[in-house]
C-alpha cells in the first residue's frame, strides 16, 4: 500500500476537508479545515477537486516519510514551506517527493495553522459525508484524531502524475477589523456592551483550538442574564458566558448552545481570524447582513482569480545545472 | 404563530417562535422544519431545530438572507399543512435502580414526589425530542409536569456515565458518552444512541416519540453487553 509514513506528528496534524454540513440536526459539528482558502489553493496546485482532504498542521508541523513511488505535495497557509531531504521549497507551490525521501515542516507563527496537500488525496473512508477528523467524537480522518507517530496515512495514487509543477500568487486574507453581523442576541447586552465591543481590542487567549477561541477584553454586560434557552450556533458565532469575555467559535463548534451571542463573525473574514494565534490582537467592526455576504461573493470572485493565476514552476538552473544539461544534450545528439 | 427573523452571521439565519422551553413552541419548530424540508429553497445547507427557533444554514454565494426570508415568509403564509416525515416513536428501556439514580432522591424532594412516583412518572411520560446536540446524538426531550420544572444541579459533575438518563427544566436528556453534566441522573439506558456507520447517525432525531420502559439490573447488563458485541441493534429492538 502506498503511504505516507507519520514520523513525528507535530503539535496537532489531522485530515481536514471542507467540513460536514447536514448532521447538525443529529449533534454532529461541521469541523473542517480551520483555513479553507489554503486547503482550495493547496488542492488546486497538485491538480485537486477544491474539497479533498488534506493535512492540516497547528503550529509545528510533521515529519513524513514518503512510502509510495512518488508524490507531488503542495503547503498553503503559512511561510513555513517544507524541508525535503535538507533541501526548503517554499510555500505556494507544488513539488514531486520521490520513495524514501523525508518531508518535515517545522514551527510556524505566522498563522495559527496551514494545509498540506496531496495529489489524489487520502485512502481513507469518508464518515458522513466528510473526512474531517473531529477528534473530541473520536471520527473521521484517520482513526477519528489527530496523527500520531508510526501511522501510515493510505494514498490513493502511488505515483505521481506527470503534470508540470506549479505555483500560485499568495492569498489575500484581507485586513483591517474583523467584521461581525449582530444578533441573535444582541438585546440580552447593554447597550454600552455592544458600544465597547466594538471599540475595544481583545486578545486571543491561550485557550484557542479547532472549537473556538477565548478572548480577552472589555467586559461585556449582560442585561437579561447569561442563560438563554439553547439555540442554533453558526459559524464564528461569538457567545459571552458569565464572565463577560467573548468566545468565537470555529471549525469543531457546537451545534446549540445556551449562552447569548452577541453576533457572529462574517464569512469572509473567517479564514482571517481562524489563522489567528494566542497574543494576537483582534478589533471587531459592525457589518449589516447584506454587506456581509457581498463581501463574502467578492472574495470568492477575487479566489477564483487567484486560482486562474496559478502558472508553472519556472526555476532558474544553475550554471552547473545548464552545462550539466549540455552535455546531456551533447551525447543525445551525437 | 409568526415568527420572528434574526440574523447569525452571512450563513445563517435564526426562525424564532420565543424565548421559552414550551410545547407549542417547539411544535411550531417542527413544523416549520418540515415545511421547509419539503419546499427545498435555493441554498439552504441544512436546518436545525431546537426549543424555540429554527436555525437556516444557507451558502451566501447561493442565496441571501433577503431572499431567504421572503421565502419562509411565502411559506408561512400558504399556511399549507404540515408535510415531510414526522417523527418515529421509540421505546427505550432504562434502569432506574439506585446504582444508576444518585440523584433519585433529590429530585423526589424537589418535586415533592415519592421517588418511586418520580421514575412512574418519568417512565408513564409521553417524550418529544426538542433537541439534538451538546454531543453527538444526545436527545433533549420534552415535557415532564410542572412539578419537574427544576434548575440544574449546583455544582456539576465532571463525568457523567454513558447511558445517563437525567432530568430539569420541565426536559429528560439521555447522555450517549461519558461527559460532563449538570443534570440531576435518575437512570440508564444501554441502548447505543450514536453509530457514525448508520444511515442517520442519532437514533433519535428532533420530532420523533420517545417512552420509556423500566427493565431491571440483569436486563440492562444483558442490553449493554449485546450493544457491545454488536447484536443489539437499537434501530430494530426500540421501534415502537
Amino acid at each position: 500500500m502506498s503511504g505516507l509514513r507519520v514520523d513525528r506528528p507535530g503539535l496537532s496534524t489531522s485530515v481536514q476537508d471542507l467540513g460536514r454540513p447536514g448532521q447538525q440536526r443529529y449533534g454532529v459539528p461541521v469541523s473542517g479545515a480551520l483555513d479553507p482558502l489554503a486547503l482550495r489553493l493547496a488542492n488546486a496546485l497538485v491538480g485537486n477537486p477544491p474539497g479533498m482532504a488534506a493535512l492540516e498542521i497547528l503550529a509545528l508541523g510533521p515529519t513524513l516519510t514518503v512510502e509510495a513511488d512518488a508524490i507531488r505535495v503542495a503547503l498553503v497557509g503559512s511561510d513555513v514551506g517544507l524541508r525535503i531531504d535538507g533541501q526548503d521549497i517554499p510555500a505556494g507551490r507544488s513539488v514531486t517527493v520521490l520513495r524514501g525521501t523525508k518531508i518535515s515542516i517545522g514551527g510556524f507563527t505566522d498563522a495559527a495553522s496551514c494545509i498540506l496537500a496531496i495529489e489524489g488525496g487520502f485512502d481513507l473512508a469518508p464518515v458522513m459525508g466528510s473526512r474531517s477528523t473531529y477528534a473530541r467524537g473520536g471520527f473521521g480522518g484517520f482513526e477519528g484524531r489527530a496523527l500520531r507517530v508510526g501511522d501510515l496515512l493510505p494514498l490513493v495514487l502511488a505515483n505521481a502524475t506527470m503534470a508540470p509543477e506549479r505555483k500560485a500568487p499568495p492569498i489575500d486574507y484581507g485586513s483591517g477589523p474583523i467584521r461581525v453581523v449582530l444578533g441573535p442576541q444582541d438585546s440580552w447586552f447593554e447597550p454600552g456592551s455592544i458600544e465597547r465591543f466594538f471599540a475595544e481590542p481583545y486578545t486571543i487567549t491561550v485557550e484557542a483550538d479547532r472549537m473556538g477561541m477565548r478572548l480577552d477584553g472589555a467586559k461585556l454586560d449582560h442585561a437579561k442574564g447569561f442563560n438563554i434557552v439553547s439555540d442554533g450556533i453558526a459559524p464564528g458565532h461569538i457567545q459571552v458566558p458569565g464572565t463577560g469575555q467573548p468566545i468565537v467559535l470555529l471549525a469543531d463548534r457546537q451545534t446549540v448552545g445556551g449562552y447569548p451571542k452577541i453576533g457572529a463573525v462574517i464569512g469572509a473574514d473567517l479564514p482571517r481570524l481562524g489563522r489567528m494565534r494566542p497574543g494576537d490582537t483582534i478589533r471587531f467592526a459592525r457589518i449589516e447582513v447584506a454587506d456581509a455576504e457581498a463581501a463574502r461573493r467578492a472574495q470568492a470572485a477575487a479566489f477564483a482569480k487567484l486560482v486562474q493565476a496559478i502558472g508553472p514552476v519556472i526555476v532558474v538552473p544553475t550554471t552547473e545545472q545548464l552545462l550539466q544539461a549540455n552535455l546531456i544534450d551533447g551525447v543525445v545528439s551525437a | 404563530m409568526t415568527p420572528k427573523f434574526l440574523a447569525a452571521g452571512d450563513a445563517a439565519l435564526v426562525v424564532e417562535y420565543g424565548e421559552i422551553i414550551d410545547a407549542a413552541l417547539i411544535d411550531a419548530v417542527q413544523q416549520l422544519d418540515r415545511r421547509l424540508a419539503a419546499a427545498g429553497l435555493n441554498g439552504v445547507v441544512e436546518t436545525v431545530p431546537s426549543f424555540r427557533s429554527l436555525m437556516v444554514h444557507y451558502d451566501p454565494l447561493a442565496t441571501s438572507s433577503a431572499e431567504l426570508i421572503a421565502a419562509i415568509e411565502a411559506l408561512d403564509a400558504g399556511a399549507a399543512a404540515a408535510s415531510g416525515e414526522v417523527g418515529r416513536r421509540w421505546v427505550l428501556p432504562v434502569c432506574y435502580d439506585a446504582q444508576f439514580a444518585p440523584d433519585l432522591s433529590d429530585v423526589a424532594t424537589a418535586t415533592g414526589l415519592a421517588a418511586d412516583a418520580v421514575t412512574a412518572t418519568h417512565a408513564a411520560n409521553e417524550f418529544t425530542v426538542a433537541v439534538v446536540g451538546f454531543l453527538p446524538g444526545c436527545p433533549f426531550m420534552a415535557e415532564l409536569p410542572a412539578a419537574f420544572d427544576l434548575s440544574r444541579r449546583t455544582t456539576p459533575r465532571t463525568r457523567v456515565p454513558a447511558g445517563s438518563v437525567a432530568v430539569a427544566q420541565k426536559l429528560s436528556v439521555i447522555y450517549p458518552t461519558e461527559s460532563p453534566g449538570g443534570w440531576h441522573l435518575i437512570g440508564n439506558c444501554p441502548v447505543p444512541l450514536f453509530d457514525a456507520r448508520w444511515d442517520r447517525p442519532a437514533l433519535l432525531a428532533p420530532a420523533d416519540a420517545v417512552r420509556f420502559k423500566p427493565i431491571d439490573a440483569a436486563e440492562h447488563a444483558r442490553i449493554l453487553a449485546a450493544a457491545r458485541d454488536g447484536s443489539y441493534d437499537p434501530r430494530r429492538e426500540c421501534t415502537a
